[in-house]
């Protein structure tokens, strides 16, 4: 379970002055769903993510993630959390099985556990081929793979995606839409952005249109079609940011 | 405090630094081969220029003489010395290379040698120019044995004993201790290797573990883990300290080493008159010692680097900021082998220098306690702060994630 109440992030730049990012944002979202974050760059949803993910720390608000303060416990919501983006990148010199350990034991699992786990997790993404193999020397396909098993490898209740599909190609982009679903199958809660809405229209059980670190809108497909009278997400994305 | 977290970051970041080549090059592959590279390789040349400079026979000029027949053919007929017909621009010819030294006979010199009166024999020479030297030595001695035989002669003559012009003769004779005598030619030395190793040491990994993490898009993802900052900068710390410690350590050993080979080297080529010189030993227990006292600053490095490669938001901008480092460090390094620094309690708190001067102390076998005592704590001290600013850069967003 997720729930952001009244986010606010601000930053200091020396250019702009006091920057704020997202501005009083308040959602929530459950187990077994997905919830995107529809938005265009810059609106605010890493921001929104990181803080979820407790990489930054919100200035106003908090969220509770798996029943965990953002704020207060921010190593236990760590501990609940797989968070995947493409800004997350492996270690290059690890290979793919060391890399999957390390996270692994930073999680603080046992080494049965951790054994356990990564066989069952290199067995379902068939990952065995290239197990040993460095990082660095792995196609992205491959890499997208040890980033889920990195993300999948403490079993977390909450998964996390920030713009998980950004450059990649159409298999890696597949590979990744199926395992969101598969993780809202098992009852994880799962949250994700983009600005590719025909990733929103296949995946998300309810959208949140960011603009400008607000939330404008949020429901699902259909009660926001009913509401703009529009059929097309990309019309009502740009009605609701542009009114 | 989980030294379990400390543990699983030190273990992965060594595995992940020994498995990079620019660090292994920097911690392992330069200390090991740069030292008898540039012992031996500096040592060959040495041998062999002065191998080449002492077979050379040296040309060299008499000047004037013409009255005085005798010493000039004795002059001619050294096997040692090539005797090139005068010329009035001597001294551009020994400048140019041309000649290697020029002797200035004074008039009438057979028969004022004969008659006993007094007279300077003036040799020209190119200073500081090897095979000049060697040249205007050559000349030196055939005048030198001239004066002895002549004197000598003439004792007998008066049959008088050699000892009225020589009634004693002087030796001088080390009493000091080896470890003394090396410490004194090695004494700064030492120290401001082992402190710029340290330094050196440290540099690299200190980069790759902060600034690289960024650029390459992994600092986000370590702290998704959760791990506490403390901990992982804590683990990165000793991976730094390790490439630190190792890299001096590699370097002292390998400069042991080559330092033997070129001992040997140069004895060959002094045919043993360096030899006093180098009877250099480091006792076990200063090496210790020193040790011990680089520790804190090794410490200090490691964190200091660390916090202002953090800052970097690219390799790049953090070998800018830390490049100039290097002579904040030498300098203090340096001051300390200047003769005449002596330690005192304002330098013992000057960080650097405080331990560059113990060291030294240390090396000729002198233990002055209270200062070895003010200096760990000083460093420690120092080594404390710049921990802690490497914790707290580690918590601020605007620094993880500066762009």
């Amino acid at each position: 379970m997720i729930e952001a109440q009244n986010l606010v992030k601000r930053f200091r730049d020396r250019k702009r002055g006091t920057v704020c990012a997202v501005d009083h944002v308040s959602f929530s979202c459950r187990p077994g769903e997905i919830y995107g974050l529809l938005g265009a760059n810059g609106a605010g949803k890493t921001t929104i993510l990181r803080m979820l993910a407790t990489i930054l720390e919100p200035t106003e608000g908090t969220a509770i993630v798996a029943g965990y303060d953002v704020r207060k416990d921010p190593q236990k919501v760590r501990s609940c959390v797989g968070f995947l983006s493409t800004a997350t990148a492996l270690y290059a010199r690890l290979s793919a099985l060391e890399m999957v350990e390390y996270f692994g034991r930073l999680h603080g699992l046992d080494e049965p556990t951790l054994r356990r786990r990564i066989d069952s997790i290199f067995e379902r993404l068939e990952m065995n081929d290239f197990r040993d193999r460095r990082c660095d020397k792995l196609s992205t396909g491959m890499k997208q793979k040890v980033s889920i098993a990195r993300t999948l490898v403490h079993d977390p209740s909450v998964m996390i995606f920030d713009e998980p599909t950004v450059g990649l190609d159409v298999m890696a982009a597949r590979t990744i839409a199926g395992f969101i679903r598969e993780c809202r199958d098992c009852g994880k809660t799962v949250i994700f952005s983009t600005h590719v809405m025909s990733e929103v229209e296949k995946l998300c059980d309810r959208i949140g249109i960011i603009h400008a670190g607000k939330l404008m809108e949020e429901g699902t497909l259909p009660e926001l079609r009913e509401k703009f009278n529009l059929h097309d997400l990309e019309d009502i994305f740009v009605k609701v940011v542009e009114p | 405090m989980s030294l379990r977290n400390i543990g699983i970051v030190y273990r992965k970041e060594l595995i992940d630094s020994l498995r990079d080549r620019r660090t292994v090059i920097s911690m392992v592959v330069v200390p090991l081969l740069l030292m008898p590279l540039l012992t031996i390789g500096i040592g060959g040349v040495l041998v062999k220029q002065v191998g080449e400079a002492r077979q050379e026979i040296p040309k060299v000029m008499i000047l004037g003489g013409r009255d005085s027949p005798n010493v000039r053919k004795q002059i001619e007929q050294l096997n040692q010395l090539a005797v090139v017909p005068e010329k009035l621009d001597y001294a551009d010819e020994i400048s140019n290379k041309q000649i290697r030294a020029a002797v200035e006979i004074p008039e009438g010199f057979d028969a004022k040698l004969a008659a006993g009166e007094p007279m300077t024999v003036k040799i020209y020479m190119y200073e500081g120019e090897l095979k000049s030297g060697f040249g205007a030595e050559r000349l030196q001695k055939f005048f030198r044995d001239l004066r002895d035989q002549t004197i000598r002669q003439n004792l007998q003559a008066r049959q008088l004993p050699e000892s009225l012009i020589r009634p004693f003769d002087i030796r001088q004779q080390n009493v000091a201790p080896a470890e003394k005598v090396g410490g004194a030619i090695l004494g700064g030395l030492v120290p401001y290797c082992i402190i710029l190793l340290c330094l050196t040491g440290a540099m690299y990994p200190a980069m790759d573990l902060t600034a690289g993490e960024k650029e390459r898009g992994t600092i986000e993802t370590i702290l998704c883990s959760p791990i506490s900052r403390t901990h992982l900068v804590l683990g990165k710390f000793l991976m730094v300290l390790t490439a630190s410690l190792a890299t001096a350590a590699l370097s002292l050993s390998s400069m042991a080493v080559s330092f033997g080979a070129g001992k040997r080297m140069l004895l060959g080529i002094t045919h043993g008159a360096a030899g006093t010189a180098m009877q250099i030993t480091i006792s076990g227990k200063a090496v210790v010692s020193i040790f011990l006292m680089v520790l804190p600053l090794a410490v200090f490095f490691s964190a200091a680097l660390l916090a202002i490669a953090l800052w970097a938001k690219s390799f790049k901008e953090a070998q800018s900021y830390i490049s100039p480092l290097m002579i904040v460090v030498v300098l203090p390094a340096v001051a300390a082998m200047l003769p005449g620094v002596e330690l005192n309690t304002a330098l013992a708190l000057v960080p650097v220098l405080n331990t560059s001067l113990i060291s030294k102390e240390i090396i000729t076998g002198t233990y002055h306690w209270k200062y070895i005592a003010l200096i760990f704590a000083s460093s420690s001290i120092y080594a404390a702060v710049a921990m802690a600013i490497a914790v707290k850069l580690f918590q601020r967003e605007d620094v993880l994630f500066r762009t």
